[in-house]
């Protein structure tokens, strides 16, 4: 498969994207600079993380006209995958791509610590992967995840499935302290109601081998090429 | 002309910021202070005669890029 990895002035998590991509998994990877116009027929799209233009404004809000995500916008319509990590899903919300923001911890503090997620849902292209009931542990790096948005947006969320991960502690409760920065419910990932397009604020692709201390994030990954695959099958078909 | 710009956040939205502002106010012994909002301020410097034209084009720009609806509010004013 070939991915495509964006990469924004000050975007810092493009290189690990693409490492797991290629070296972990065997795919083709390849960065494309905020100022390309076209995805050069890439099967999906990871916006990594990082600080894109410095956070300025409000995280993600500057990245979000860079002319490589009117290409996003243009794919995603169009149905293809797109996986936004940290910064990334903060692109991604305030492109209008997935419903909400991301606003400052509650705690004030910058949380670089692992955590727990409790996959909700295995009907995504990006979490169909993960083993029925497994818990995943992968860090977290950030000051501005506490995910937010209107009672009405949650209800549908829930409604639609949309929520693919929350936080929780080690036994799989979404408890108070198992939530890092201050999130409505413990949200960590959500997906957009046609499902092709999700954001989580975590790290998977920090945690897909076991010498980095966990592998789990790696299911991310493979759920999505798990997903294209069948869709390739599917259009052989 | 001049656009004053200023952005704060929504009232259903935490304000750690200013639930902490207003926690320090309050142990300086500042008294009867209800609530602490934090929010940004912005001046924009424009050209053109029209404060009509530039008051339409800053409030399109602050709904769209300047603040986002989901979390803030803003306020306008050009002179």
């Amino acid at each position: 498969m070939n991915f495509a990895v964006l990469q924004f002035p000050a975007s810092n998590c493009d290189q690990d994207a693409v490492h797991v991509l290629k070296d972990v998994l065997g795919h083709s990877a390849q960065l494309l600079w905020h100022k390309e116009t076209s995805l050069g027929g890439a099967d999906a799209v990871i916006v990594p993380g990082g600080f894109s233009y410095g956070d300025y404004l409000r995280t993600g809000a500057v990245a979000r006209f860079s002319p490589v995500m009117q290409a996003v916008q243009q794919f995603a319509a169009s149905g293809g995958p797109v996986l936004g990590i940290c910064n990334g899903f903060q692109i991604l919300c305030e492109a209008g791509l997935l419903p909400g923001a991301l606003i400052r911890n509650r705690s004030l503090q910058f949380r670089c610590e692992h955590v727990y997620l409790k996959t909700m849902t295995r009907n995504s292209p990006f979490t169909n992967k993960i083993p029925d009931g497994k818990l995943l542990r992968v860090p977290i790096a950030h000051g501005e995840g506490c995910y937010f948005a209107e009672p009405d947006t949650i209800g549908k969320l829930k409604t639609n499935d949309q929520i693919l991960f929350r936080y929780v502690n080690a036994r799989g409760e979404p408890t108070e302290i198992s939530n890092p920065n201050g999130s409505v419910e413990n949200i960590a990932g959500v997906c957009n109601e046609r499902r092709n397009v999700a954001g989580l604020m975590p790290h998977p692709e920090r945690a897909s081998e076991p010498l980095l201390g966990s592998a789990d994030g790696r299911a991310v990954f493979e759920s999505l090429v798990n997903w294209l695959e069948q869709r390739t099958k599917a259009k052989a078909a | 002309m001049k656009a004053k710009i200023i952005i704060t956040p929504k009232k259903a939205v935490l304000d750690p910021q200013g639930k902490t502002v207003q926690n320090a106010l309050e142990h300086m012994g500042y008294s009867g202070i209800h609530a602490v909002h934090v929010g940004k301020y912005l001046e924009v410097e424009l050209s053109g005669a029209d404060r009509e034209t530039a008051r339409k084009q800053m409030d399109e720009a602050c709904h769209k890029f300047l603040s986002n609806p989901v979390i803030e509010d803003y306020k306008l004013e050009v002179e």
